[in-house]
């Protein structure tokens, strides 16, 4: 069967154009807000969102995202909530896929299987945990699998040709290349080493590469669609709802004002 | 070949310890601790590395570190006698030179130029720093600014070296924070930069990478009490925090099933209270800082926040080793709280004229209970993980050694 995905990605390409993917944390500035956040990114042109789940210890991610982090955590979100999010926004915008993004260990305390079933049961659409590696994803991927739900994987630049081999054969929906070394956050440029890993990606699977790491403009989106099947962006529409402050309305704007710009940008595809 | 960096054969090919241990890292870390599995493999079987580490040890650190019999102290002890590993001899002041000293071996080897570390109480940002400036190394040590302030000494001490500090501010501002950050600078840095983690935890090869460094300390110890005593001791006592002094004390001691081994970690200002750091006694299985281990966390997998009167303890997680001692029984976990912690310190530098660290005072509290336990016939090894000077404000401020004048002053 084919997953929402996959289904999606295959109709972005069918059109020309790379897909484009929102992230923003679930819980931030509040639950509903989140909420209403999440809906503005579809609503401004996203194919795709990523409902981060907050985490107390956020490894891989940049100063913006453990900011709107720990604005959720201190207002209480829980990972009932996380999955409300995924409800609310995937029965609004059935068209869209919704995934979960988090670190591994709240997957593991809420339970590997109740999780799956709780994400599917809620319309999610899969998950990608960027600290749980493939060797240690057997259980995940079983009850994934069970559910219906993708689990997407991340490559990095650091990534070596057989090791990009066995990440992708394990993954599903598409693959997340992480376009620089490091962790989460806009830059001025989008890495170079980006497009490289693309290649050397789909030499080794026929799944769709995704860009993330990086990107907050259109220009830099129209860049990245040139070489990759999707453009993933989370930071830069996290720094529009800090920008906006208590103004939530503002921010509402801001987020969809830039997935507008972002959409247009994946449809430019320069190169 | 040194006797000091193979032991028994756990962990397995995957880095578990039974349950616990594992990498749960970013894939763009994934090469680079593959790099540092594969190269420390090499390393621990090469005569030449090997013989370098050793020589090191002997006339940089000064090993082997003295065993002392402490009498007066004993007798506090229920008469049980204590002998105490003088880990707080070695150069820096702490056992923290050891892993220092071979993963900056390692550094070299992997023609790596820029090394990074996380710090508590400082011990390890201290002799990560001193370590650089004995290699030529960049050095960049982060610490949770709450400890930045209370190990004002420390921080200085590893600027005068050459490092550079970094107070993190972000989450609790303590060591579990100044991990995270450290792994950050890692994932940006990692063709130029090796993270010299500082205790056997994180994500595999670490923990049996950092325990192999610090095994020499039980080496020595075994064979010190076998000459002094003619046997065995009954039990052995040492600190636990991240756990590396414990392991490095404990490892040499696994196969002996007589004599008992027990970690002290800190209860704060009581279990019953939020305000402790007892992982093993108070935490669950869980995922932190790449490896599966016992965590202090919610139901909903966030970390909780530890607290301990003593930096170097303040943390969270655990050891992945530990955690499956625990679970074997071949160690036991005891919690000790600050006060008691801090009665033990005074007691030592009153009885015996040593001045211990706070981490390793939380050990003497622990002895001091079980010589009662055991009585005058028992024979404890306590591991003294490192020396006071550090922790002096802490202690003036606790036991108001400060004068009015001097406070007046400092203000």
């Amino acid at each position: 069967m084919t997953s929402k995905l996959s289904s999606i990605l295959a109709a972005t390409k069918a059109e020309g154009r790379a897909a484009l993917i929102g992230y923003l944390p679930a819980g931030f500035p509040t639950v509903d807000g989140g909420i209403r956040a999440a809906n503005a990114l579809i609503e401004g042109g996203c194919d795709v969102v990523e409902v981060g789940l907050p985490h107390s210890d956020p490894v891989l991610d940049g100063p913006t995202i453990q900011t709107a982090d720990d604005i959720a955590l201190r207002g209480g979100v829980r990972i009932k909530d996380v999955l409300r999010t995924v409800q609310e926004v995937a029965g609004t915008h059935p068209a869209a896929a919704v995934l979960v993004m988090t670190y591994w260990n709240p997957v593991d305390q809420y339970g590997i299987a109740r999780f799956a079933a709780d994400l599917a049961a809620a319309g999610g659409a899969g998950v990608i945990l960027p600290d749980l590696p493939v060797e240690e994803s057997a259980q995940w991927r079983a009850a994934a699998a069970e559910h219906g739900l993708d689990t997407v994987f991340v490559v990095a630049p650091s990534s070596k040709d057989p090791r990009l081999a066995e990440v992708t054969a394990a993954g599903s929906g598409f693959v997340y290349a992480a376009a620089v070394m490091g962790v989460t956050g806009s830059r001025a440029q989008v890495g170079e080493l980006a497009e490289d890993l693309v290649a050397r990606t789909r030499a080794v699977t026929e799944l769709p590469v995704c860009v993330g790491l990086g990107v907050s403009t259109g220009a830099q989106a129209a860049q990245v669609a040139g070489f990759a099947d999707g453009v993933i962006v989370g930071s830069a529409f996290v720094q529009r709802i800090l920008d906006a402050g208590a103004d939530e309305a503002a921010g509402l704007a801001a987020v969809r004002a830039l997935a507008g710009e972002l959409a247009k940008g994946v449809r430019a595809r320069l190169n | 070949m040194s006797e000091n960096l193979t032991g028994p054969q756990v962990p397995d090919a995957r880095g578990y310890f039974g349950a616990y241990g594992g990498r749960f890292i970013p894939e763009a870390l994934i090469a680079a601790v593959e790099q540092v599995a594969e190269e420390y493999e090499k390393a621990k079987h090469d005569p030449a590395f090997t013989a370098e580490l050793d020589l090191l040890l002997k006339d940089y650190t000064g090993r082997p570190s003295a065993l002392t019999d402490v009498h007066r102290f004993s007798a506090e002890a229920g008469g049980a006698r204590v002998l105490l590993k003088r880990e707080d001899l070695n150069h820096t002041g702490s056992h923290k030179i050891n892993n220092v000293l071979g993963q900056a071996l390692l550094t070299r080897r992997m023609g790596k130029t820029r090394i990074i570390a996380e710090t508590g109480a400082g011990q390890h940002g201290v002799a990560t720093a001193t370590a650089c400036a004995l290699f030529g190394f960049d050095c960049t040590i982060y610490m949770g600014e709450v400890d930045t302030e209370r190990q004002a000494l420390n921080v200085a001490r590893m600027r005068m070296l050459g490092a550079e500090v970094v107070a993190v501010k972000s989450g609790s501002r303590t060591l579990k924070d100044a991990i995270n950050e450290a792994f950050r600078d890692w994932v940006a840095n990692v063709d130029s930069t090796h993270y010299l983690f500082g205790t056997v935890a994180g994500p595999h090869p670490f923990p049996a990478m950092v325990r192999d460094f610090h095994r020499v300390i039980g080496v020595e110890a075994r064979q010190q009490v076998l000459e002094r005593t003619g046997r065995l001791p009954d039990a052995v006592v040492a600190c636990v925090g991240g756990g590396s002094n414990a392991m490095g004390i404990f490892h040499e001691f696994i196969p002996d099933a007589g004599v008992r081994l027990i970690g002290c970690e800190p209860a704060g200002e009581g279990l019953e209270t939020e305000r402790h750091g007892a992982t093993l006694t108070k935490g669950t299985p869980g995922v932190l800082h790449g490896m599966r281990t016992y965590v202090l966390q919610d139901e909903d997998g966030q970390t909780v926040e530890s607290h301990s009167i003593s930096a170097g303890l303040d943390y969270p997680g655990i050891g992945p080793e530990h955690a499956w001692l625990k679970d074997t029984g071949r160690a036991e976990y005891r919690a000790v709280t600050d006060d008691d912690a801090m009665q033990a310190l005074r007691l030592l530098s009153r009885t015996e004229g040593i001045i211990p660290a706070i981490e390793s005072a939380h050990a003497l509290a622990g002895a001091l209970v079980l010589g009662r336990e055991l009585g005058p016939d028992a024979t404890i090894l306590v591991n003294l993980s490192g020396r006071g000077d550090k922790d002096m404000h802490t202690a003036a401020e606790y036991f108001g050694l400060y004068d009015d004048a001097a406070q007046g002053e400092k203000r």
